[in-house]
């Protein structure tokens, strides 16, 4: 094994946040890792406590605390909660990337991140001949999650029902230089991300209706690339920079006054990894993140917030729904949005019921549900369980992500719950 | 080190999974909240049952191995900061509320029960568990016992001691032993119970834990009263007790805390008050209504600014809240606290937050204080930056000064966080040498190999110091 001290050096650049934690514990009420397994390295304390004695080269090999350190949703469930304000979110990104910088990233991630992500072009190549095929190796489900199956025992789906790829990735739907549309209010363009563009198109249309119906003018560029999260999980930021480099590059281009997105898991990226994780920034590029974070906003938020603030209720006029929503990690407790959701709900006529531990993470945790599919479908289980006790017919959630490991929990428990986005809830409509 | 003989017994008991030996696990049950220095054990056991606890307090007999019992590690003294090379039993697989009684109002749980989760699951039975430990969300009752933990409703309600009707325990030499009952008396044998709530984990290993239940309060009412002298908020606090009134809550915060929740929550604190009180009586709702104009005119009459009472249960949820976030935001300000609970009889805060104004003033640092003033027991939280050699000794300095002042006032080292490492250097300024000895010989006689939670409370010297 090379220097340990070497690395020791690399993790000093984290110190100054790893002081914060005055090791109170309070973190292990809320994390959701923790109530499976009661183990502290899975607990925001014990993996800053593990950071501390990389930095105090304690170890003669970095492997140990870097597969700890990967057993985590990011869900930033313990930073929203500490008294000490840690960036909890920030310093584990940041020790990913230290180490997998130091350690070199295995050859599969390698050509996943370097050779598919970081080239949006070849990723929607790829993504597009997967989508022809897939019905050879899944078999739809025919339920309300519109989820399919493996049709073959594979390792890598093990028993999940997951959504299939849309037949068209919504991206094909736009002409080629992108799609604009003025309007009377203001402008917005749209950052439409992976998910929404490869699975969910109709979020996307939704979005465009919604923005369209309330005279905002709807920007989308064509060729965007992902926000970069999966890299990062991944502890890959060279391949996020690139990523970053080039959607900067993108959406600078255009005119318009906010970028939505309808993912939270994007706008939590864009908002504040953006100009937090940037490999080597100059003042220059950090100036410019900075000023695309300041217009980036929730496409709920927007609507609520700035769009149409006299959205009132239409409470029950759809009867016979009722509708329960999951506040996503990344839009409750990374950006505080909670309200204009569930207001979004009630303006589309829908009854709209509490479920218990409504902000409790459902268990994706991007890469986390890949590779501990085992104890994400445990968290999961939970957050199934409560929406079903509310005897709800529409699961309703702000990020895509969520939505489909909600959709596999349910396909799981054989309910007959829809699952959709408030945005394609309101939509419905008008 | 470990001999692999006694990891692959514990395997065998427990299955692998719960057998911790890696360093990087060990790391992490090496500290608590405590602002002390680390210590590796040589293993981490996690049992899921009375049997497997029986068997692993024999192994650690057999073998002479130190044992530290851990809950939730959020103790505020070190107590489960392991013996280098000894054995960690964590509780964190013993969750299971075993009954709550409703007709004799009592519980009976595990040790690594969450506090908060048993205080939700008995007002879910219209019953009360009062102590509210500011842990709660993640302290365990075998924690909170061990400690014996209070919280903000200790002047009315008492502390964890007043709720412990029975236990089952493990003793150094494996033995399983119960003292207390199921009834509200018992007058059978010594009172063990009582001679295990605060030993942290140095007389035996608890298992099962009955906990009295009382009726939930039917009303409460909740206040701020603002003063711009200290004195005057701690007279109050006098006067109401001796009008013979008991809040369930009666809290204060200093100026120095105020100015941290405001710049930390924008609640609205008058930022420039010497004081705040934080007043919350309860009961049967014409008793609330009765108090709680007393305790209103008692403020005004001596000398509060002004005395704001709670019209809804937003505006309630609202003063506790600022008080809840005291620690927040203070914690926020430097990266080391060190968070104190020196208590003194209520009729000495007024002398007792004074001393730490001049403490703070003389050793430079800053000094943040609020508590729980209507039992005495004060929370002065230092910030610090354990990097800054320097600073921290002055910090070393001024809390032993803390601890002087509040013996020399007749007050203790510690209110409800108990003495474990950090305190334990101190304990024969308060209780004096024969105390010591009598708990060394207590200690002695039960454990004579000096297996569990060795090194706390009852410190390490063998002679008087003076
Ligand atoms: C933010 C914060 C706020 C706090 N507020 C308060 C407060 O308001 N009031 C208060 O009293 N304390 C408070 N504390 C201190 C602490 O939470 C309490 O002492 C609590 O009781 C510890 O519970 P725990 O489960 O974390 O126990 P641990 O810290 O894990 O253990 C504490 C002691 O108990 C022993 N122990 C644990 N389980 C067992 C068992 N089953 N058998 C034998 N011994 C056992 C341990 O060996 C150790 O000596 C606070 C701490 C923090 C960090
Ligand atoms: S809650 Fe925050 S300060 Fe407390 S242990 Fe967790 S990360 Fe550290
Ligand atoms: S990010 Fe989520 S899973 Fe990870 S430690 Fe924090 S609360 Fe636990």
């Amino acid at each position: 094994m090379s220097n340990m001290n070497e690395l020791a050096n690399l993790v000093k650049e984290l110190e100054e946040q790893l002081v914060t934690c005055i090791r109170c514990g309070m973190c292990q009420s809320v994390c959701p890792l923790f109530e499976q397994t009661r183990k502290e390295s899975d607990v925001a304390r014990g993996k800053l406590a593990l950071l501390t004695g990389l930095m105090d080269n304690i170890f003669s090999d970095p492997d140990g605390v870097d597969e700890r350190l990967n057993r985590c949703l990011l869900c930033g469930s313990c930073a929203a909660n500490c008294p000490s304000g840690v960036n909890v979110l920030e310093i584990f990104i940041k020790a990913r990337a230290i180490l997998s910088e130091y350690k070199g990233l295995s050859p599969a991630k390698q050509i996943i991140f370097k050779k598919m992500l970081a080239n949006p072009g070849t990723f929607d190549t790829l993504v597009a001949w997967a989508g022809k095929f897939q019905g050879l190796f899944t078999k739809p489900d025919k339920n309300a999650q519109g989820t399919s199956c493996a049709r073959l025992v594979s390792p890598l789906l093990s028993d999940r029902h997951f959504l299939p790829l849309a037949s068209t990735p919504f991206h094909r739907e736009i002409p080629d230089q992108g799609l604009r549309k003025s309007g009377k209010k203001m402008n917005a363009a749209i950052f439409t991300g992976c998910l929404i563009d490869k699975v969910f198109p109709n979020i996307a249309r939704a979005s465009i209706k919604v923005l369209d119906h309330h005279g905002v003018g709807v920007t989308i560029p064509s060729g965007q690339g992902c926000c970069g999260i999966p890299a990062l999980a991944s502890g890959d930021r060279e391949t996020f920079t690139r990523l970053v480099d080039h959607n900067l590059a993108l959406f600078e281009k255009e005119k318009f006054d906010v970028l939505v997105t309808a993912c939270a898991t994007c706008t939590s990226t864009i908002k504040k990894l953006w100009p937090a994780v940037y490999k080597n920034p100059d003042s220059g590029i950090k100036q410019r993140l900075e000023a695309l974070s300041r217009k980036t906003m929730d496409i709920n938020q927007f609507l609520v917030d700035r769009v149409a603030p006299e959205l009132g209720d239409a409470q029950g006029s759809r009867a016979g729904e009722t509708v329960t929503y999951h506040d996503p990690c990344h839009l409750k407790k990374s950006l505080g949005v909670a309200a204009q959701p569930r207001q979004l709900i009630r303006a589309a006529g829908l009854n709209l019921v509490e479920m218990a531990g409504s902000d409790k993470c459902c268990g994706m945790g991007g890469s986390f549900n890949v590779y501990h599919y085992d104890l994400s479908a445990s968290i999961g289980k939970l957050k199934q369980q409560n929406i079903a006790d509310t005897g709800c017919t529409t699961l309703s959630t702000g990020c895509p992500a969520c939505m489909m490991q909600i959709s596999d929990m349910l396909a799981k428990a054989g309910t007959n719950i829809r699952v959709r986005h408030p945005v394609e809830l309101y939509a419905e409509t008008i | 080190m470990i001999d692999p003989s006694i990891v692959t017994r514990f395997n065998e008991i427990l299955g692998q999974e719960n057998v911790l030996t890696q360093k990087e696990d060990m790391l992490t049950y090496s500290y608590d909240a405590a602002v002390l220095d680390a210590q590796m054990p040589a293993a981490v056991v996690i049992p899921g049952s009375t049997e497997e606890i029986g068997e692993i307090v024999k192994i650690c007999h057999e073998h002479r191995l130190a044992l530290t019992v851990r809950g939730a590690g959020t103790n505020l003294s070190g107590g489960t900061i392991p013996e280098v090379g000894g054995i960690v039993l964590s509780t964190g697989r013993l969750n299971r509320i075993i009954e709550i009684n409703e007709a004799d109002m009592y519980a009976v749980v595990q040790p690594g029960v969450v506090t908060a989760e048993l205080a939700a699951a008995v007002e879910a039975k219209g019953l009360f568990y009062p102590p509210d430990p500011g842990s709660q969300a993640v302290s365990t009752i075998g924690g909170n016992v061990a400690e014996n933990a209070g919280g903000l409703r200790g002047l009315k309600y008492g502390v964890t001691k007043d709720y412990v009707m029975g236990l089952r325990f493990f003793d150094a030499r494996g033995n399983y032993v119960k003292t207390g009952s199921r009834t509200v008396k018992c007058a059978t044998g010594y009172n063990i119970t009582g001679l295990m709530v605060g030993s942290e984990g140095t007389l035996g290993v608890l298992d099962e834990i009955t906990l009295k239940l009382i009726p939930a309060p039917q009303a409460r009412k909740s206040m701020v009263a603002v003063y711009n002298t200290i004195e005057k908020a701690s007279e109050t606090v006098a006067a109401i007790i001796a009008a013979r009134i008991v809040p369930a809550t009666l809290e204060i915060l200093d100026n120095f805390t105020i100015r941290a929740v405001e710049d930390f929550s924008g609640a609205g604190l008058p930022v420039d008050a010497a004081a705040l009180l934080l007043i919350e009586v309860d009961g049967h709702p014409a008793v609330v209504e009765e108090e709680g104009e007393k305790v209103e005119a008692l403020c005004k009459k001596l000398g509060a600014a002004s005395v704001n009472v709670a019209r809804t249960d937003e505006e309630r949820d609202k003063i506790w809240a600022a008080r809840r976030s005291a620690l927040s935001a203070l914690a926020k300000l430097k990266p080391t606290l060190v968070l104190e609970d020196a208590t003194v009889p209520r009729s000495r805060i007024p002398d007792m937050v004074r001393a730490l104004q001049e403490i703070a003033a003389k050793y430079k640092i800053d000094i943040g204080t609020f508590g729980h003033a209507g039992d005495g027991n004060l929370h002065p939280t230092i910030l610090t930056d354990k990097r800054n050699t320097a600073e921290f000794h002055r910090v070393e300095a001024a809390i032993e000064e803390i601890f002087d002042k509040a013996l020399a006032m007749g007050g203790t080292l510690s209110g409800e966080h108990g003495t474990g490492l950090a305190k334990a250097p101190f304990l024969e300024k308060e209780a004096g040498y024969s105390s010591i000895l009598f708990s060394r010989q207590l200690r002695k006689a039960l454990d004579p190999d000096n297996i569990l939670n060795p090194g706390k409370i009852t410190g390490v010297s063998e002679t008087p110091s003076n």
